[in-house]
């Protein structure tokens, strides 16, 4: 698989696609760059358009406006046969009738490689998936697992330079998915292929991907980083979106004295947001909550309760279980104090938060937290 | 208690198992008998003969002339009956506007009474007036008679078979494309496959439970099929169109040589079944079963 290594991604680019279906609009001008040689991972809710974004970018569909440019070359009119990329399906579409050797070299046939050639990538590829054994059997008589691996060896023997996956890893148990998570993260580091990657699991979004185009109801809503994904979230829609528990997030008032001055300083209504890892105990603070029950996790514990009147949940480390009615003084960092507006939805930058926040007597505490997703089981 | 349940499960079966006794059982296992006795006519009374009327058979021209019409007829009719089906399933199985209106119309020739195709196709082929020497004649063609010349009556046959049969076979064919997962299609064509490639590996191998029961179907139709002859040429001109079943029927019931006729339909019954198990055999190694 050296050769495939020098052979970089190619990058895509998809511009103001519109998708229209019969009465409905599935996609509304999205703008989408994936970088050559990126990991990037379209994340959404069901519905919201990810799939349909993928086919697009396949050739499976056609985008009703806008372009589709790979590599820098327009490939809108261009069919799914002539686009030279590899795909691996949600239901990993193996063709039954043929053996997993047949099923993996596939396409390799199709485009008449020679057979010594064709061998001799099938070895490399089976022997890197572990698949030599299962060679001669029908995809019937393997595991989902396996089945799994044979639709990645059919997608990466051809060494395309991209590579589209659209949920491949939802049919797998929740111990198999972790460790395919980290397989495929290598797999791409090692073959150096630009992947497109359909899922609705925030948690392989975060752990793999460059890049996380988040989706929502047929627009992005945010691409980004996993970090500033999860540390500056551009809308209300991504803050509740990605991170478990998500953020809380709290009409302004709730807040009392600090939510009046931040309202004031921005000059409309304001939804404040708060992780709950980012809450922390402290000794005293104008900022309170009033638990009403905890949850224990194990490394953790999730805190209900309710600041002003709306619910939040804070997380606190080890065996911590408070009794309902206690009241918790909360220090927060600046950095960990979100502002949207309440109407739009959208994220509002304020300077000087840090003061405001002091002023109004609650005390700052170490920004960030401890990391979220890797302590916690998924989903 | 036990021989009380076992009293009520023959009497449930006993409606259905006299039905299949009488008109099926019973009536193959006296053909086989009767095949080795002679013809009662007259004050003589049927004997015991044997192999005689085997023997009979064997010798006979007209049955060896009968058979080979009807592998010649087997051949005509079943492969192209069975592509044009593939090919009717494979268009109205697209979106277009319309679909319904082509499927019902693929369907009509199965729809339709035998013999009113029979007469229908009898009018098609009328020398000097039918629709084919309408046609014909719009080229300068002078009169064609099709079912009267010995050379063309049984081509004109298979032709009215494989209207009549494609459209039925279309519907299985239909049903088995919409099995096949779409996916697989797609992943297909990413792989850079065009439409034959996919069709050819992946569409038509995946329908071969299928082509092996139309295929099964389509050879015990051609032994089976009388009622067109009747209509369309009554076997003629000199034995050119008789089929196996038709000379049985002339036989049997024409020239009430009975015991001959049980003959021939022993004869063709053994036939049917090496067919059927030649092909089991035959595609047994490239059908895949879910």
């Amino acid at each position: 698989m050296t050769r495939a290594a020098d052979r970089r991604g190619r990058s895509i680019r998809l511009e103001r696609i519109v998708r229209d279906w019969t009465g409905t609009r599935a996609l509304d001008r999205v703008d989408v760059t994936v970088p050559a040689g990126s990991f990037t991972a379209l994340l959404g809710p069901s519905g919201c358009g990810k799939s349909t974004l993928l086919r697009i970018v396949a050739g499976l569909d056609a985008a009703t406006e806008g372009r589709v440019l790979i590599g820098g070359e327009d490939v809108s009119r261009r069919p799914a046969d002539k686009r030279d990329l590899s795909m691996v399906f949600q239901s990993y579409a193996l063709f039954p009738h043929l053996s997993v050797a047949e099923n993996i070299v596939f396409g390799l046939k199709t485009r008449g490689v020679r057979r010594a050639r064709r061998q001799e990538r099938l070895h490399r590829v089976a022997e890197l998936l572990g698949l030599t054994p299962y060679l001669d059997r029908k995809p019937a008589a393997l595991s989902g697992g396996q089945q799994q691996r044979v639709a990645l060896g059919r997608a990466v023997i051809s060494q395309r330079s991209i590579c589209l996956m659209d949920e491949p890893l939802s049919n797998l148990d929740a111990k198999l998915r972790q460790t395919m998570r980290t397989e495929l993260r290598a797999l791409q580091r090692e073959l150096g292929f630009t992947m497109l990657y359909v899922t609705h699991d925030q948690v392989e979004a975060i752990t793999m991907a460059d890049q996380v185009v988040l989706m929502n109801e047929g627009r992005v809503e945010q691409a980004d980083t996993p970090e500033a994904l999860y540390e500056r979230p551009a809308t209300t829609f991504s803050a509740r979106f990605i991170g478990t528990p998500p953020m809380n997030l709290v009409p302004a008032a709730a807040l009392g004295g600090l939510g009046g001055r931040l309202e004031a300083a921005i000059g409309h209504p304001l939804m404040i947001g708060m992780r709950p890892e980012a809450m922390r105990v402290t000794q005293a603070s104008s900022l309170s909550m009033v638990t009403t029950e905890a949850e224990y996790l194990g490394a953790d514990a999730l805190v209900q309760g309710r600041i002003g009147g709306a619910p939040v949940v804070l997380r606190a480390p080890g065996h911590y279980a408070p009794a309902a009615g206690t009241v918790l003084p909360i220090a927060l960092a600046a950095d960990d104090l979100h502002l949207f507006d309440a109407g739009s939805g959208t994220r509002v930058q304020l300077t000087g938060l840090a003061s405001l926040m002091a002023l109004s007597g609650i005390p700052g505490a170490e920004p960030g937290a401890s990391a979220p997703f890797l302590n916690h089981r998924d989903q | 208690m036990l021989t009380r349940q076992w009293v009520h499960g023959w009497l449930l079966l006993m409606p259905a198992l006299t039905f299949i006794f009488l008109f099926t059982h019973i009536p193959a296992v006296v053909t086989v008998w009767n095949s080795f006795f002679s013809t009662a006519r007259g004050r003589r009374p049927s004997v015991f003969v044997g192999l005689d009327n085997y023997e009979r058979l064997i010798n006979d021209p007209v049955f060896w002339k009968v058979l080979s019409n009807n592998l010649w007829f087997a051949l005509g009719t079943i492969p192209t009956s069975i592509a044009l089906a593939i090919a009717m399933a494979l268009f109205v199985n697209r979106q277009f506007l319309g679909r319904s209106l082509v499927r019902m119309a693929y369907f009509t020739p199965t729809v339709l009474p035998l013999i009113a195709v029979a007469n229908i196709w009898l009018f098609f082929y009328t020398p000097g007036f039918g629709l084919v020497d309408q046609i014909l004649g719009a080229f300068d063609h002078g009169q064609t008679n099709l079912l009267g010349n010995p050379d063309t009556a049984l081509a004109a046959i298979v032709v009215v078979s494989v209207w009549k049969e494609a459209g039925f076979f279309m519907i299985f064919y239909l049903a088995a494309l919409q099995a096949i997962p779409p996916q697989l299609a797609e992943a297909a064509r990413i792989e850079g496959a065009g439409g034959w490639t996919i069709f050819r590996r992946i569409t038509f191998p995946l329908m071969m439970p299928t082509t092996l029961f139309v295929s099964i179907n389509a050879v015990i139709n051609s032994f089976r099929l009388v009622d067109h002859i009747f209509i369309l040429t009554a076997g003629g001109p000199d034995n050119a169109s008789s089929l196996l079943l038709y000379y049985i029927y002339e036989t049997s019931f024409r020239f009430w040589d009975t015991a001959y006729g049980a003959t021939l339909t022993v004869a063709m019954l053994a036939l049917l079944c090496l067919l059927a198990i030649g092909q089991f055999f035959l595609f047994d190694r490239r059908v895949h079963y879910k």
